[in-house]
């Protein structure tokens, strides 16, 4: 059985809360998405299949609303508005992130939802809060990582070039994660006999506390961290980190070698790769794999200890210009050094570690009539699994469906032109 | 309006134990959340490296000159709010004292790399054995499975596997990646969820079980479109002109970038989301280059974006980035300045609302302030009082009350080196 089975959530469909939808809908709750008339403007996201624009083509509107219902409903009319109360009424978890005021002036104020419904826990997402100085201010994804904090973290040594935003709608999962644990924090109080609430999730301030040492380093120490090259920004600069290999492509070498069993591990490697006499330091790296301990805070003032670190350094570079990016990975993680490869997503997707731990699912996509691979599970549930129930719903596919569960006769609100209903 | 069944303030997560093994950020942050909510969370940590295993007990930033396990700056902005003990796993009665705590605890939290606690003799089996209903979360780089299985992550090489370090980047330039361990972060948030829908799933079944977190695999599902463009359309993100994070192919929109403002590295990120934010924009710019009649269209803007943002990064460049931030704000256009730590944390109020940086109290740093949590709760607010455990600061406490031990016992235990 699913964690969250049983568990109703309606959706008001917005760019900025699809994906928290999503990922309760992946574990199991049934997700009412609600749409207007004419649908989302999500989905008139790229990319879109076969570059061809469509409303029931947008990969990003089958990404983010997988495992949902989904109806076509005004209810910025009053009709409208009375059926989602009634939807509403009926669920565990209200998930919205409609700007600020825009419920109340619908009728939807909390005196008509969590003060009336005491079991409901509504979720409000929003990019600055509901009533603060700065929350009729307007947002996107790069916005909310700009003045949120994580961007001025990301870029490049050379400070000509600007700070970098994370592709990827990172602003906006910063915020969906927080609302979804938001939403399963109160859905356990209630489990334990508690009420309902409201929570409000601000997307700003989401971003101000996930940029990890940028803010604990001002609040404890007054400093102000600088953007590096491809590692973190830090008070002062630090080794490059990142290291280009035979096929142009890069891994991020991690931590050097420090103990005298990753330098046996490096010369072994070496030597394996024919690559010893190419490179003279390499008596220092024997001589690092013969020591009972090096002790790394000497490197600059020991000459040997210098030279060994030196040595695993020219190593590294060494064995990078000859072999590629994944080889080199591999290599050196078997050689028990923590390295990365940096794969574009496609290619970590096609990496045989998470192809054999079920990473790619396949889902029969009635659009194409065919199956297609999606991203699978973020985590792996022995006894409620992650899980792609139903592909993202064309439009109004569940009006009719949803409706009649709920007792709302669909027939007069469509002639009121309220509601919308696949054909 | 029918009553609720309990009182304001309550907390979310009262009654539910967890025995936590968690370090680092990837896995204290999600135990950080949960004791935030009331969960009772006692980390136990190793006497004989001083609970070592945890770098940032003993790295920067400090409050003064005092060094040490206990004055790690980042290790208390991670773990307040929860108890500590010590137990020498390596003896008898250090095992002996963690099975009973595990048989009376909900939850065990780990992030070692594979195969750790195992080794400790606590596997998920044993941990079943004590516990038929024990939830265990453990959360490492590649998970517990898979032919990648004993190699070793931080955060920096999750966020490179996962494609996130790629995507962060100028086309023709190396990556830029994350410039922070955002994946330490994300992975403690699916770690948090996954205690929690655990918890749910066992209040309706009865039954506890294993979450194998791979924190690759989180990572690497927040590059959805991008992977459907890939297994739908064929199209790889490593191409030309990709990556351009600063940019925005899906939604399009133009302008759209990070761009100089006045000042020592000082920048402004501008966004139009549709033809009429750009004519907004043009308003506020108000000179002859904006007005171009063909960019009034968002398909002519896509196809001269560069051209459109050297003029952008030439008109900012002489300007506050604030100022520019108010007056396309005023006009409706999203824009908002790079604001660096100092300015986001002291002087901007959108901060100071949500109570963002409360300070707790250390046993022996003092007053410290902290990462707050971006939410607030109507009924169950969360709260942080105290500050992170200093090395063994609750074993005491804990040994007495929870286990029922007497003070002369874990005295004892103290002289044998078991706690």
């Amino acid at each position: 059985m699913s964690a969250l089975n049983g568990i109703r959530v309606v959706e008001l469909a917005h760019e900025r809360c699809a994906f928290a939808g999503k990922l309760l809908g992946d574990m199991g709750a049934d997700v009412v998405v609600v749409e207007p008339i004419g649908g989302s403007p999500t989905r008139a996201h790229e990319p879109f299949v076969d570059d061809v624009p469509d409303p029931e083509r947008s990969l990003s509107w089958w990404h983010y609303n997988t495992s949902k219902r989904g109806i076509a409903l005004d209810w910025k009319q009053p009709a409208g508005r009375d059926a989602l109360v009634e939807l509403i009424d009926r669920a565990d978890i209200l998930l919205e992130a409609e700007d600020p005021g825009v419920l109340a002036d619908h009728g939807l104020a909390d005196s008509a939802l969590t003060e009336a419904m005491p079991r409901l826990i509504h979720v409000a997402l929003t990019p600055f809060g509901p009533d603060g100085a700065r929350s009729d201010e307007h947002a996107t994804d790069l916005t909310i990582l700009a003045g949120g904090g994580p961007a001025w973290n990301c870029g490049y040594d050379d400070h000509e070039l600007p700070p970098i935003r994370g592709g990827g709608q990172h602003g906006y999962a910063i915020g969906c994660h927080y609302a979804a644990m938001s939403a399963l924090t109160a859905l356990v109080h209630r489990e334990l006999g508690g009420a309902g609430q409201r929570i409000d999730v601000s997307m700003h301030a989401a971003a101000n506390v996930t940029t990890e040492m940028a803010t604990y380093n001002w609040l404890i120490a007054k400093g102000n961290v600088q953007r590096q090259t491809g590692r973190h920004a830090t008070a002062f600069q630090t080794m490059p980190s990142q290291q280009v290999c035979a096929d142009g492509r890069y891994v991020n070498t991690g931590v050097p070698p420090r103990t005298p069993k990753e330098y046996g591990n490096l010369l072994r490697w070496l030597r394996e790769l024919g690559l010893e006499s190419e490179l003279p330091e390499a008596i220092f790296l024997e001589m690092g794999a013969q020591k009972d301990e090096i002790d790394m805070s000497l490197i600059g003032t020991d000459d040997e200890t210098t030279a060994i670190f030196g040595a695993g350094r020219a190593a590294l570079t060494l064995i990078a210009s000859r072999v590629g990016a994944k080889e080199y990975f591999l290599g050196a993680q078997r050689a028990g050094l923590p390295v990365g490869v940096i794969y574009s997503p496609e290619e970590a997707f096609e990496d045989e570690h998470f192809k054999a731990r079920g990473f790619q699912v396949e889902v029969e996509q009635p659009q194409l009539g065919r199956a297609i691979k999606y991203p699978g599970a973020p985590y792996l549930f022995e006894k409620s699994p992650w899980a792609i129930s139903r592909t993202a719903p064309r439009l109004g596919e569940h009006t009719d469906e949803v409706l009649t569960e709920i007792g709302v006769d669909p027939t007069p609100l469509r002639a009121a032109g309220v509601i919308s209903t696949l054909e | 309006m029918s009553a609720r069944p309990d009182k304001p303030n309550a907390q979310a997560l009262a009654g539910v134990r967890i025995c936590d093994f968690t370090g680092q950020l990837a896995g204290a942050g999600a135990t950080k959340w949960l004791a935030a909510f009331g969960a009772e969370v006692i980390r136990i940590e190793d006497p004989t490296n001083e609970g070592g295993w945890d770098i940032l007990r003993r790295v920067p930033p400090f409050v003064d000159d005092r060094r040490g396990p206990d004055f790690g700056g980042g290790f208390n902005n991670h773990n307040v709010g929860k108890r500590g003990i010590t137990l020498n796993l390596r003896t008898e009665r250090g095992k002996e004292l963690l099975a009973t705590i595990v048989e009376k605890s909900d939850v065990v939290t780990e992030n070692y790399a594979a195969g750790v606690l195992e080794r400790w003799g606590f596997g998920y089996e044993r941990l079943k054995e004590l516990r038929p209903d024990i939830i265990y979360v453990s959360n490492c780089g590649f998970g517990h499975s898979g032919p990648y299985v004993s190699f070793k992550t931080w955060g920096p090489i999750v966020q490179a596997l996962c494609g996130l370090t790629f995507t962060s980047g100028l086309p023709d330039e190396e990556p830029a990646g994350w410039g922070f361990s955002y994946m330490d972060h994300t992975g403690g948030f699916y770690m948090a969820m996954a205690v929690l829908l655990a918890i749910l799933h066992r209040k309706r079944t009865g039954e506890g079980q294993w979450v194998d977190m791979a924190c690759c695999e989180a990572g690497l599902t927040l590059n959805g479109p991008a992977l459907l463009d890939y297994t739908v359309n064929g199209r790889p993100m490593r191409r030309d002109g990709q990556p351009n994070g600063n940019r925005s192919e899906w939604p399009r929109m133009a302008p759209h970038g990070i761009y100089r403002a006045a000042g020592d590295d000082e920048w402004v990120s501008i966004a139009c989301r549709s033809d009429a934010d750009w004519h907004a924009c043009v308003s506020v710019i108000d000179e002859d280059w904006a007005r171009k009649v063909e960019w009034a269209s968002l398909e002519s803007r896509i196809a001269e974006q560069d051209a459109l943002d050297d003029h952008l990064h030439a008109w900012c460049r002489t300007r506050d980035k604030f100022e520019i931030q108010r007056a396309l704000q005023a006009a409706g256009v999203p824009a908002a300045a790079v604001q660096k730590p100092e300015e986001r944390i002291e002087r901007d109020p959108a901060t100071a609302e949500f109570d963002l940086w409360p300070t707790v109290h250390h046993t022996k740093m003092g007053d410290v302030r902290v990462d707050g949590l971006p939410v607030r709760f109507s009924w169950t607010p969360h709260s942080f009082t105290q500050g992170a455990p200093c090395i063994g600061e609750h074993t005491e406490e804990v040994l007495t009350s929870l286990l029922g031990l007497s003070t002369e016992e874990v005295a004892a235990l103290r002289e044998e080196g078991v706690v």
